[in-house]
């Protein structure tokens, strides 16, 4: 399926709050998730219980 | 003294407690202090530094520590309670949006606040980055995916969900991109134009959208895929999808790839497609060879990228360049040259851009042979050096060069010390979400450094280029002018300024190289 590119931004942020505020200072509307992590093992199976996702990888950004 | 506080189920970005962090060193009496979360890595962090306390040993991911070592015990409480004191001013501002409202918890949350929401920007560690990544696709958004250490499986199979779907999954590991004029993560303030970027690396696409606006012409759509997109195991998926979609766009008139070489059989689809756009192509593949009847426009270095295109869309010729000043070059390398003292034999260049790094790593070889680097390959006994500084080994733990100048002013302050240093080359690099005055502490490092060469009889030379543009934040006339004034040579992009230092130390290869100005 081809790709339309968007003219036009609505945001929503989930991690580092700095990005919000830059978008927010472009003018652009954006919405910030107060995002915390889940315990491993709930975040494993929701992400099984989301579509056999499955969880990688153990360092933060 | 060591003292330790355990914030049970607290959590804040890496970022903003790094903020805190250096903000807590900065205390009276304090010499070292950490804010992580109780992640394994950070566990041993903490332990590297000195600051693992027993009160700490069972913070988990989702708990806070905080660890400061200071001179006597009260520096060390007053310095925690600063730390607490930034936390708790910022969750106060953070719990209500002024309107009384909570900030949502989750994305779905979210949505049902913005129902018509078109793009989830993620930038959490990685280990959490597919799920909130995929629930965003499900929900018909398209994806800025900031966060790095996702496994290429989990890339793929995000990829493979949007592409179907029409949407664009930026990343993982996507530090910049401009969608509909606006830039997301790292970017600078550039202006909309006819230019569509599709980008395997965030300073490359920087780099590209600023020469770009110097020479005022602007980016109709960025699109950034992260640094595997081109891997055969990824085969191009999103930079497929964007070649179609910067096709399709109306506003794009030309278009630039900007990655490392793509694996073969990627390569052989993304020509391909190529021949199946009527449009002008130019691919800065850096370190590629291509094959003589390869389609599009092929350039080596990212303001060749530019300047490629600019060819294209104003039908003027192009040919590859060594400076945009070559007269100018060389009147400043003979002055430079006949600077009293003795010079080292070696360059050490320090980088905050990954892919300016790289491609001077293979500018330098082009002329001065193998070079040790972090970036890879073998040269031991080379004289000259390139390291890329945010690179994980020096950002564990730490910010990185382009978020904070002081490690990286570090290093160019012990650099004057060094006897068999005689060329210093550093990049800035300006935009959002970049360092607020980088070229400050690192102009007063340069001056530092040349004075204590030129105290030891020595000469030291220090080349730099910045990439950025008047209308960011930090104003690139100002950052460039500070380091002038510290007595850095400033090229207009950074290959010029890896040509340029190179010939400071091989005064041989100078008629060769302005040759191709």
């Amino acid at each position: 399926m081809s790709t339309v590119l968007l003219e036009s931004l609505r945001v929503v942020n989930v991690g580092l709050e700095g990005f919000a505020q830059d978008l927010q200072e472009a003018g652009v509307p954006v919405l910030h998730v107060d995002w915390r992590p889940l315990d491993p093992k709930i975040a494993t199976l929701l992400a099984r219980l989301e579509g056999g996702t499955k969880i990688g990888g153990d360092q933060p950004k | 003294m060591l003292r330790a506080i355990l914030r049970a189920s607290y959590y804040r970005d890496s970022v903003a407690l790094m903020r805190v962090a250096q903000a807590v060193r900065a205390q009276p009496g304090v010499s070292e202090a950490a804010a992580l979360m109780g992640t394994p890595a950070n566990h041993e962090i903490l332990a590297g530094a000195g600051l693992a306390d027993p009160s700490l040993a069972t913070a988990g991911p989702a708990d806070l520590m905080l660890a400061v070592e200071a001179d006597s015990a009260a520096a060390a409480d007053a310095a925690l309670a600063h730390a607490a004191c930034l936390l708790d001013e910022r969750d106060r501002q953070r719990d209500s949006d002024g309107a009384g409202r909570v900030a949502p918890r989750t994305l779905d949350a979210a949505l049902r606040e913005m129902p018509d929401a078109n793009l989830a920007a993620i930038s959490v560690p990685g280990a959490h980055a597919k799920l909130e990544a995929m629930r965003a696709l499900r929900h018909g958004l398209h994806v800025f995916l900031f966060s790095d250490n996702v496994p290429i499986a989990d890339e793929l199979d995000l990829k493979t969900y949007a592409a179907a779907r029409g949407l664009l999954c930026m990343g993982p590991d996507c530090g910049t991109a401009y969608l509909g004029g606006v830039g997301l993560g790292f970017a600078n303030v550039v202006p909309r134009g006819r230019v569509g970027c599709i980008a395997a690396s965030g300073t490359g696409l920087q780099a590209v959208a600023s020469h770009l606006a110097a020479a005022g012409e602007g980016i109709s759509h960025g699109i950034g895929v992260g640094g595997r997109d081109l891997s055969a195991e990824v085969g191009g998926a999103m930079t497929l999808a964007a070649l179609g979609a910067l096709t399709a766009d109306p506003r794009t008139e030309a278009i630039v790839l900007i990655s490392k070489p793509p694996a073969r059989q990627t390569l052989r689809a993304l020509e391909s497609a190529i021949r199946g756009t009527k449009k002008p192509v130019v691919l800065c593949c850096l370190g590629a060879r291509p094959q003589a009847d390869a389609p599009g426009i092929w350039v080596e270095t990212l303001e060749d990228a530019a300047l490629a295109v600019l060819g294209a869309l104003r039908g003027g010729a192009w040919s590859p360049r060594a400076f945009a000043d070559a007269s100018a070059t060389r009147a400043r390398l003979a002055q430079v040259r006949a600077q009293p003292g003795k010079r080292g034999a070696g360059l050490l260049a320090l980088y905050s851009g990954g892919t300016l790094a790289y491609e001077t790593k293979l500018l330098l070889e082009a002329l001065l042979g193998k070079v040790r680097s972090n970036l890879g390959g073998e040269a031991p006994g080379s004289p000259h050096e390139i390291l890329d500084l945010g690179d994980d080994e020096f950002t564990v733990g730490r910010p990185h060069p382009m978020l904070d100048p002081e490690a990286r002013a570090e290093r160019v302050r012990a650099a004057g010390a060094k006897a068999d240093v005689g060329v210093l080359l550093i990049d800035l690099v300006l935009g959002r979400g970049a360092h607020s005055d980088p070229a400050g502490p690192l102009a007063r490092a340069i001056e530092q450094a040349r004075v204590a060469a030129r105290d030891a009889g020595r000469t030291l030379t220090v080349v730099a280029s910045v990439v950025g543009t008047e209308r960011d934040p930090q104003g690139l006339t100002r950052q460039v002018g500070a380091l002038e004034a510290a007595g850095a040579i400033v090229l207009p992009a950074n290959a010029q300024a890896a040509r340029c230092a190179a010939l400071v130390l091989r005064p041989d290869l100078e008629a060769k190289v302005l040759a191709v100005a």
